[in-house]
């Protein structure tokens, strides 16, 4: 009961965000190009449901482009994560043991070692601020999560007898790990794959808040928090909007985990814990 | 016992190793000529050329990470391009904010964790169990920063307990320092607080199902004097990775949350050093930082076997 209700709610809030940034894509109620001096930090009206912000921007039309930048990163990072991550565990636990084991855990490790915040830093000192720098950052932290997490998975698969049956009738460790052994950790790869979703959606904002991501005019809600710092004392409303924006979508996305990882399998909920 | 620790040093030396090459690789080789990056493009080849020599360019790329490295090692940071002084002494006074921060943000996050964990684990399934547990979800979905925005509105512009930013320096006094520290650590706290307290609730849930606490609840211990004496010990082994993980975060996160309260710690020294292409401080920052991340993970791993036998003969 529980359980579903976590997934539910997880799930309508999630769908709503990627649908929010779906829809901007083409179709917000004002332009987020329109500068109207003459319509700054204008309170809720009727015209502009939350108002405007320092440049007259409508502040709705603004959340609903933050969302794209938001998601976009996020996926792009996971993917990156993904990518590079799952290969790498998949061979690791295919080698158990063996020196290239010990590599890819080793340099796991390190990785761990500068957080995503720092790598952004060392990508932007010399290539400068961009949202492209930002997804990099993020998505080399996201390696070794997968890494890790396939790596762990597929460990457990390896000792099932259905991969002994695929090894006697002759196949290689490399269609083992694609065609038998990720399929069946398909599950773990998904709810981590949510949450380190949510968590991009964090670093992503933190990243743009202090300058590192993406970069004006491009709307995004840690830019934006950041434009309202500097009106929080005449306009304390600009910076509660983007903030709420960014809760409710990690919140929706971390539920959305946490439920579909009792649904897919209860039995990851210990491990994982 | 020592077996471990020295092959957990070698690693730790390794990494230190490894990390440092990715920095120096990144900084100073990347760029291509990082003299030219950091006056821009319209420098003087004769003003490349002093600042080249000025900063020890000149050398091949492994000599010049010999020179730094070996630099890095009896606390010579190189000279900072647009301070003029010695990076260390630019670290030096940065890390009397940053580092107290970090402590400070560590000892409320544990401070919320250890109740909160407790009162969650023992009211498991009860709706003041289910009520905790979606705060915390929300604790941990909240961004530290723009809590730290909320907690300016709400403490330094309403109420006026706090000023809004800035730092009085230690000099001032204890007490003004702590107290110009409390909102950011407070911003900082909350979400690793509520990571932590998740962390503590699991780890007690499952150490009060097992054998010796049934067996001390056997003995006529009360359920109160069970957990404290026998679950909550065996419940630390899990906490205490999360903490030693969480001052790295802490650190990283200190970063920004310096920014929101314009402290004069590593944060600010790094993003000064971006903006101004100081290119000096950025990497002899950044490897500090990597550095403390890896020395407190290892300090962990230590402690972790020290605590737990079994792991010293992992694997």
């Amino acid at each position: 009961m529980k359980f579903s209700a976590l997934l539910v709610a997880g799930g309508i809030i999630s769908v709503f965000f990627v649908l929010v940034a779906l829809v901007s894509l083409i179709w917000t109620p004002f332009s987020v190009e329109d500068l109207v001096i003459a319509n700054r930090l204008r309170p809720p009206d009727s015209v502009h449901l939350l108002g405007t912000d320092h440049f007259g921007r409508d502040m709705l039309s603004m959340l609903m482009v933050g969302s794209q930048t938001s998601i976009s990163v996020a996926v792009i990072a996971v993917g990156i994560g993904m990518a590079l991550g799952v290969p790498l565990g998949l061979a690791a636990a295919a080698n158990r043991g063996s020196s290239y084991d010990e590599l890819i855990m080793r340099g796991n490790d390190l990785v761990f070692a500068f957080p995503s915040l720092v790598i952004a830093i060392l990508i932007t000192a010399v290539f400068g601020p961009s949202a492209v720098n930002a997804i990099l950052a993020i998505g080399i932290f996201n390696i070794p999560v997968f890494a890790r997490v396939t790596r762990g998975g597929a460990l457990s698969q390896w000792t099932l007898d259905y991969v002994l049956a695929a090894r006697v009738a002759g196949k290689g460790k490399l269609r083992i790990s694609f065609e038998h052994v990720l399929p069946n950790i398909a599950n773990l790869l998904i709810v981590q794959g949510t949450i380190q979703f949510s968590l991009g959606i964090l670093a992503e904002a933190g990243l743009s808040y202090v300058g590192l991501g993406a970069q004006p005019p491009t709307p995004s809600w840690g830019r934006m928090l950041a434009d309202a710092q500097t009106f929080i004392y005449g306009t304390p409303g600009l910076a509660v909007l983007p903030g709420l924006a960014i809760v409710a979508t990690v919140l929706g996305f971390n539920l959305l985990g946490d439920g579909l990882r009792d649904w897919l399998d209860p039995r990851i909920q210990r491990s994982a814990g | 016992m020592l077996h471990y620790c020295l092959i957990r040093l070698a690693s730790l030396i390794l990494s230190l190793i490894v990390a440092s090459v990715a920095i120096f690789i990144v900084i100073e080789i990347i760029p291509g000529d990082p003299a030219a990056f950091m006056l821009g493009l319209n420098a003087a080849p004769e003003a490349v050329a002093a600042l080249k020599d000025q900063l020890g360019l000149t050398g091949n790329p492994v000599s010049r990470y010999f020179a730094w490295t070996g630099g890095l090692l009896v606390g010579d940071f190189g000279t900072s391009y647009t301070y003029r002084v010695p990076v260390s002494e630019l670290v030096m006074a940065r890390v009397s904010v940053s580092v107290p921060l970090a402590l400070y943000a560590l000892l409320l996050s544990t401070a919320i964790a250890f109740p909160v964990g407790l009162f969650a684990a023992a009211r498991r399934g009860r709706p003041a169990d289910f009520g905790i547990m979606g705060l915390t979800q929300l604790g941990i979905a909240v961004p530290n920063f723009w809590f730290a925005m909320l907690l300016v509105l709400v403490f330094s512009i309403g109420l006026k307990w706090f000023s809004a930013g800035g730092f009085p320096g230690w000099d001032a006094g204890i007490i003004q320092g702590l107290k110009a520290l409390t909102l950011p650590a407070v911003a900082l706290a909350l979400p690793q607080g509520a990571i932590l307290s998740r962390v503590m609730r699991s780890a007690l849930i499952e150490a009060l199902s097992e054998d010796y606490v049934r067996t001390a609840r056997a003995k006529g211990l009360s359920q109160r004097q069970a957990t404290v004496r026998h679950a909550l010990r065996n419940a630390l082994i899990p906490v205490l990775t999360i903490i030693g993980l969480q001052f790295s975060f802490l650190l990283a996160g200190a970063i920004i949350i310096e920014n929101v309260f314009y402290l004069p710690g590593l944060g600010r020294l790094i993003f000064q050093g971006i903006t101004q292409r100081d290119l000096v401080v950025v990497e002899s920052v950044v490897m500090l930082l990597v550095f403390a991340v890896i020395t407190v993970n290892f300090v962990v791993d230590i402690a972790y076997a020290a605590v737990d036998p079994r792991l010293r003969i992992r694997r």
